[in-house]
């Protein structure tokens, strides 16, 4: 029953990641084009998808405090300013989408909230993540470093580290949904964002073997856990030969298997911590009365469904989106 | 009062859930008739209905947005300023929360999509389809978020370990009768909300002399709704209150301002609480047996009094008192206005009434404020308990924040809550004043008649955007 729920919050983290990932860095390009007709083309490309995207966030929230209340209750408070700052930047650009339609004067202030808002959550997605790699100093249960505890060089490396990717991921998006001058300048991106990304992701590992050898020693010992980054680096590979033959469809699914492995690096380097080196999933897992009434309702049967409502939205709106896409 | 991070963290829970709540309550009666409306025009091919539809649908929109983006917040808040009620209660809190997102969450996302951008690439049925689970999925997040706070107000089903609630009996949680009683009241009261906000649109649009067609249809499918569902909910509301006697004494002590026992005892209707003194200033009160009538359906129940309450397991008395006044005047005001303004539409004279119509155009913030005021009765009147005589307030909060975190979270939301708030209202204003205007988007098949927009009273121009406020 624990290994069920660490097993579909690490698909919920996974899918979010995959899926906001793109819109969110769709939202970070949008940002760097001012033309009206290219913003339109990346909005649509995302409009009537985004929200189911973002729900897999909140999925994520809720399975962590149904399934493992103390690691909500910790992690979320320890993060409390990088949190109110990623709300505020999910709302910003959750508002956008409707209201830069309602207005022409006002336009630029949702323009900016949504790039700048997508630009903010990302941000702090990538920094939590690096603070917690680092570790979050943890005392007799409670979060104990202050309102700032939680920043580090490091952290804020792999805030940088995910805005690149989700604007790779975007960039991918955007070259496989859309047409003409977005997919042109989309694909001048991806070339100068993957290598930005491999970079990012060579200097976190040195830095890991430099500094965290707790994490390296599971790696020495379980070589064969390996496979996980050969199969980033070979994706990484064919990324490259799509790049060169320009096919639309396949840079978007090679990042995504990047994301897969480097996720799965991750989590392999964290087990069997959830909070790494203070709390373990059997010690954090709520009680099996808990745990067994989400499996045989949500579970069991709810979760497959929503998994076919995702597919059913997303093939609703399969193939390119033209530049005249109705705003119904 | 000094400024605690616990006032702090309770003032941005109350902002940021009373923000949100306004939100929803709208969208889940507007959702219902949204899909009404798609079933009549498939059934009927009456083209008006299908007008009305895509302007609701605009509305609906924006709303959702700022009701999607609030309540994210609140799936978070519980963690970051709550964090020992979240370590104690999340078996089942956050089990019943979890719930709510599985079931409602991605009906909702992913057939919104569909709703908003997808009418030109699915069928009709399939449309239809699609409306009908947004509305299907705002019901089910309505339930389990009543679910989730019903066991904080009457908490069952749960054996306490190691300091933390386990839940030993999910039957008892989901099948709560407390439960049963304050969904559908909840519910109800977003029809109603939709239900007047439609009526009060139609009623603007027949004082302009514009877009009658659109404007009858609104103004009766709203007050018609409301005619009937107003003495459902006064019963239902009627039974909530049995539940706060049976379970929170404190908190019916609060909402009669009974200071005393009485038996029989006699109904404050209104009067100045002076919580010093423990008396009523200036009270309008109606004589024994009345309390006990209203609070026990009897003639002689014993009433408790707050004395006979320690102070310290007090709510406040002011806000459950007065909000709840408040929220039953609403209601009394929308029956008077939903049943004289159907009896004259039933006598075809509702079109001319320009009196009436100008109350039912000024009526749309009544259900909005019974919510929010039914709300503030429920939730501060629960105080000083989160869990009810379970766990205090004030050991729920997040021991380690700190007044400076709690400031700046607490600035942050107001800033931002107040901006999207000021602009969202204004875009909806709009998007009411602009009326429904503008070019259908046409489904996949020709399914719908030619010239939809015959019935209009204005001319249509083939105008490219498809309100003046914006595309």
């Amino acid at each position: 029953m624990v290994m069920f729920w660490v097993a579909l919050l690490a698909v919920s983290i996974l899918l979010y990641v995959l899926l906001d990932g793109f819109d969110l860095g769709v939202g970070m390009l949008f940002g760097l084009t001012r033309r009206e007709e290219r913003r339109r083309a990346m909005l649509s490309a995302v409009a009537p998808i985004w929200d189911g995207n973002e729900t897999w966030l909140v999925v994520t929230a809720v399975i962590l405090w149904g399934a493992f209340p103390i690691v909500y209750a910790t992690l979320f408070s320890a993060f409390y300013l990088p949190l109110l700052v990623m709300l505020a930047g999910l709302i910003l650009r959750g508002v956008a989408f409707e209201f830069r339609y309602k207005t022409e004067r006002a336009r630029w202030i949702w323009d900016w909230s949504f790039a700048g808002g997508s630009f903010a959550a990302t941000f702090i997605q990538g920094m939590t993540v690096g603070a917690l790699v680092e570790g979050l100093p943890i005392e007799n249960g409670h979060y104990a470093g202050g309102d700032f505890g939680w920043f580090s060089p490091f952290a804020a490396l792999c805030g940088i580290g995910l805005c690149v990717g989700y604007a790779l991921l975007g960039a991918c998006w955007l070259v496989n949904k859309c047409e003409a001058e977005v997919r042109d300048t989309a694909w001048r991106q991806i070339r100068y964002l993957s290598i930005g990304l491999l970079v990012f992701l060579i200097v976190v590992f040195i830095y890991a073997l430099a500094e965290n050898l707790q994490v390296m020693g599971r790696w020495i010992d379980r070589p064969y856990l390996f496979i996980f980054p050969a199969v980033g680096a070979l994706a990484a590979v064919e990324l490259a030969v799509s790049i060169r033959r320009r096919r639309d469809g396949w840079p978007f699914y090679m990042v995504a298997l990047i994301f897969m492995s480097a996720f799965g690096t991750l989590a392999i380097s964290f087990w069997p911590y959830m909070i790494p080196y203070v709390i373990t999933i059997d010690e954090a897992a709520a009680p099996h009365s808990s745990l067994a009434f989400m499996f045989w309702g949500e579970g069991l049967f709810v979760f497959p469904l929503m998994l076919v409502y995702t597919v059913i939205s997303y093939s609703v709106f399969r193939g390119k989106v033209g530049t005249t896409t109705g705003h119904y | 009062m000094d400024l605690t991070a616990l006032l702090l963290s309770r003032l941005q829970f109350a902002f940021t859930v009373s923000f949100h709540i306004i939100f929803p309550s709208f969208t889940i009666g507007l959702a219902a008739w949204l899909t009404v409306l798609e079933a009549l025009h498939l059934g009927t091919g009456r083209p008006a209905y299908r007008v009305v539809f895509e302007f609701w649908l605009k509305i609906f929109g924006v709303a959702f947005g700022l009701g999607v983006v609030s309540g994210i917040v609140m799936a978070f808040e519980f963690g970051t300023n709550w964090s020992e009620l979240s370590r104690m209660s999340g078996g089942i809190q956050g089990v019943l929360l979890s719930y709510e997102t599985f079931t409602a969450f991605f009906l909702e996302a992913s057939f919104f999509g569909i709703l908003l951008f997808g009418r030109p690439r699915v069928a009709p049925w399939f449309y239809l389809f699609s409306t009908a689970m947004v509305a299907l999925g705002t019901t089910l997040s309505a339930f389990w978020i009543m679910a989730n706070n019903t066991w904080l107000q009457v908490p069952v089903g749960y054996v306490i370990e190691n300091g933390t609630f386990v839940p030993d009996d999910w039957s008892k949680i989901v099948f709560s009768p407390v439960l049963w009683v304050r969904f559908p009241h909840m519910l109800i009261a977003s029809y109603l909300t939709g239900a007047f906000c439609v009526a009060a649109t139609g009623a603007w649009y027949l004082l302009r002399r514009e877009f009658a067609a659109e404007g009858q249809i609104m103004l009766r499918m709203g007050l018609y709704l409301a005619a009937v569902l107003i003495p459902i909910q006064l019963v239902v509301g009627h039974f909530n209150g049995e539940y706060v006697v049976h379970h929170q004494p404190a908190k019916m002590a609060a909402i009669e301002a009974r200071w005393h026992d009485e038996k029989p005892a006699s109904e404050v209707l209104l009067a100045w609480p002076d919580v010093a003194q423990r008396r009523n200033l200036f009270a309008i009160t109606l004589p024994a047996p009345f309390g006990s009538l209203i609070d026990s359906d009897s003639l002689d129940a014993a009433e408790v009094g707050l004395d006979s309450i320690p102070q310290s397991d007090w709510p406040p008395v002011l806000i459950p008192f007065f909000a709840f006044r408040i929220m039953v005047g609403c209601g009394i005001l929308m029956l008077l206005l939903a049943w004289v303004g159907s009896y004259l539409s039933v006598k075809g004279r509702l079109d001319e009434n320009r009196p009436l119509l100008w109350l039912t155009f000024l009526s749309f913030p009544l259900p909005f404020v019974a919510i929010l005021t039914g709300w503030f009765t429920a939730e501060v009147g629960r105080q000083p308990w989160t869990i009810y005589g379970l766990l205090r307030t004030a050991d729920a909060m997040t021991p380690f924040l700190t007044v400076r975190a709690a400031t700046i979270s607490l600035v942050v939301f107001c800033v931002v809550y107040s901006f999207i708030f000021a602009f969202g209202v204004f875009y909806i204003y709009r998007l009411l004043r602009a009326g429904p205007v503008g070019r259908l988007v046409q489904p996949p098949t020709a399914a719908i008649p030619n010239r939809p927009m015959s019935v209009v009273d204005e001319p249509v121009a083939p105008d490219p955007h498809h309100a003046p406020a914006g595309e």
